[in-house]
């Protein structure tokens, strides 16, 4: 293994899906967001309320879980904004994303100032008891905080209902013709409203778990672009749950593969190892939309404002 | 029942009252902000509005208010163009970045010679610089029909390690005992962007920022491609059927903003800034997409806008100093205003009209 320079590969690998959590959390939102047929570009902003509010609770309470739960609820919070500016006052979709990343960043700051340099309360990684004890496997698989498992429990549960319930059946079905959908019967404002809360609450516990568990530290603009890697995810995902946890996992080695290299201390400058992510992101994204099919898979109604004459 | 009915055109008069309307609610939801951070909401208010521009030490502040304005009015008024197409450039901080850096670059690389040349050639590599850094996406999405948005902000962060790379390795100071940052440019005459006017903060900079706009408002008026560009945003189909090619008008607006971009950094590194530094980017890319919409993509409202988003910049730091207001406060103050913005554009769209309920 000197290729990777005296980097082990299972705790590559377990640190990896412990990079990705965030963006897992952040993506599957909007993939659930988008699939109702509303593009929210706001997710760096909603993540990034979401790590400041999951910190300021956990470290006022003390109790990590409460802080997730604030977190969620942040990220949730600065997406009504959304909701009601797009679904309500019929504002532009993508000027209203920008918008809420431009003042999720400001906001947060501005709640942070005296979060800088406290540590929050840690996080206990679940014991599996012999299980974490196995080698290799253990440390790939058992040897995580729960909030790992939950982020591969959330990509599941969107699956099975996007595809094997009649709610998930609504949902697409507002997102690729809201006519047909409210010549229906279907209510669908209130539809794409929830799925806006919905992904802003999980773009919230995306990054909250940034800032308790990844980081775990309070820093201004703490998530550094994972709020726009996850957007280009879902892209990456052709709108697909399944793919949304392969691509999550395929920057989240990238990324822990740089800062593995960094601190091995390879011949190559930081500050091209640190811009390799984004970069690979961006050619993973031409590669995916040369691909007409995928893109053909897009939501037909993704970023159309909804408006009932009657 | 509050009923709504789109309206055939825009309404000209909410088109124009909505900025000053959002700026009114943003100053008294600023306010409430304030108050919740425990400040004076009247204090604050004067502070950042009032002082900057009638107060005691108004003479220093005016003139920050054009070293302000003038990078986000060239900014604004280049993602205009592109945001009436619906071309979506809003990594114009990456193209300011990279603007800056090739600017410097062409320079240094002269130095020390003594020419008043080498200002006209930092000024174009500069502008090439962002062009450049537009050209990606751009190319991309014309090739790929990749997603602008994405590559343009994604690039952002890539010309941020640039930047960084540069400061700590091939532009830094080889006389500056290693720490990190190029030469001084606005100490060294041929590269030296100065203030013309004394106390005015008008540099070469706000000059060409001037120049834009008006550019810009005879190509909107007066040129076939401004009337190409409009015809794109607004009805797309028609304008495929009037010859309008879309990937030349991707190409031709992401080139101009971000070459526009490029040229105010390099107008920026210097002047007011001085040198390639780590912390070189201030987010004015980010900042001039809130005044190209306050500006409602329309030259001349860019440039109040610009001088308004300016005044809250000086007066931000007014308040920071003087009432312990922290700096981000502004940011959000200016993310709020354009959440009134967009959803006061309902009253220009839409007409509202109070019915009674039909019966079933």
């Amino acid at each position: 293994m000197d290729l990777l320079g005296g980097i082990n590969p299972a705790v590559l690998v377990a640190s990896l899906m412990m990079a990705s959590v965030p963006i897992i959390f952040a993506a599957i939102g909007e993939l659930v967001v988008e699939k109702s047929g509303v593009l929210n570009l706001g997710v760096e902003g909603m993540m990034i309320i979401g790590a400041i509010c999951g910190f300021a609770v956990a470290v006022e309470t003390g109790s990590p879980v409460l802080g997730f739960v604030g977190g969620a609820l942040g990220g949730a919070t600065l997406s009504l904004i959304f909701a009601l500016l797009t679904q309500f006052l019929m504002a532009n979709q993508v000027a209203t994303g920008l918008a809420l990343t431009l003042f999720g960043l400001g906001l947060s700051s501005l709640i942070g100032q005296g979060y800088v340099g406290v540590k929050p309360p840690p996080v206990d990684r679940l014991d599996l008891g012999p299980l974490s004890d196995l080698p290799v496997l253990g440390t790939i698989l058992f040897h995580h905080d729960l909030m790992v498992y939950l982020s591969i429990a959330a990509v599941v549960a969107v699956w099975a209902v996007m595809h094997h319930t009649r709610a998930g059946l609504v949902l697409r079905a507002v997102g690729e013709n809201h006519d047909a959908a409210h010549a229906l019967g279907y209510h669908v404002i209130r539809i794409r409203v929830l799925a806006i809360l919905f992904g802003g609450a999980m773009a919230g516990l995306g990054g909250a778990y940034l800032s308790l568990i990844r980081v775990p530290q309070w820093t201004d603009g703490i998530t550094s672009g994972a709020g726009w890697i996850a957007l280009a995810i879902v892209v990456f995902a052709g709108w697909r749950p399944g793919r949304v946890l392969l691509g999550a996992y395929l920057f989240g080695g990238i990324t822990v593969l740089q800062l593995n290299l960094q601190a091995a201390g390879a011949r190559i400058p930081v500050q091209y190892l640190s811009m390799s992510p984004y970069l690979i992101t961006i050619l993973v994204l031409v590669i995916m939309s040369a691909d007409r099919r995928r893109i053909a898979s897009a939501p037909a109604s993704l970023g159309r404002t909804f408006h009932a004459s009657r | 029942m509050l009923m709504l009915e789109k309206r055939p055109s825009p309404s000209r008069f909410w088109n124009w009252a909505t900025p000053v309307l959002a700026v009114v609610l943003t100053m008294l939801a600023g306010g409430l902000m304030f108050a919740l951070l425990g400040k004076s909401p009247t204090e604050a208010i004067r502070t950042i509005f009032w002082d900057p521009l009638f107060g005691e030490f108004a003479w220093y502040f005016r003139g920050q208010l054009l070293v302000k304005a003038g990078p986000l009015i060239l900014i604004a008024v280049g993602l205009s163009l592109g945001f009436r197409a619906g071309i979506w450039n809003i990594g114009a901080e990456g193209q300011y970045i990279m603007g800056a850096i090739f600017g410097a670059a062409a320079g240094l690389a002269l130095y020390p010679a003594d020419s008043r040349l080498i200002f006209p050639l930092m000024v174009v590599a500069g502008a090439f610089g962002g062009w450049l850094w537009a050209m990606i996406p751009a190319i991309l999405r014309t090739r790929f029909r990749t997603n602008e948005i994405l590559v343009s902000l994604l690039l952002v962060y890539v010309a941020q390690s640039i930047l960084a790379s540069m400061a700590l390795g091939a532009l830094r100071n080889p006389d500056g005992g290693g720490f990190p940052g190029s030469r001084n440019l606005s100490q060294w005459a041929s590269s030296a962007n100065p203030e013309l006017i004394a106390g005015t903060g008008m540099h070469w900079g706000v000059v060409a920022a001037m120049a834009a706009v008006i550019a810009a408002h005879v190509l909107l008026q007066r040129h076939i491609l401004g009337f190409h560009i409009r015809l794109a945003g607004q009805a797309p189909r028609a304008a495929r059927f009037a010859g309008v090619s879309p990937g030349r008008l991707v190409l031709l607006c992401m080139g101009i903003s971000g070459g526009l971009a490029g040229l105010a950094g390099m107008f920026e590194v210097t002047g007011p800034a001085g040198q390639i530094q780590i912390d070189f980017a201030s987010g004015y890319g980010f900042t001039a997409i809130i005044v190209a919409f306050l500006g409602r993509l329309n030259p001349v409202g860019i440039l109040l806008a610009g001088l308004l988003m300016a005044l809250t910049y000086v007066g931000g730091d007014n308040a920071a100093t003087n009432l312990g207001l922290p700096a981000a406060s502004i940011q959000a103050f200016q993310g709020m205003l354009l959440f009134f913005l967009l959803a006061l554009d309902l009253l220009s769209n839409y007409r509202i009209r109070l019915t009674r309920k039909e019966a079933a």
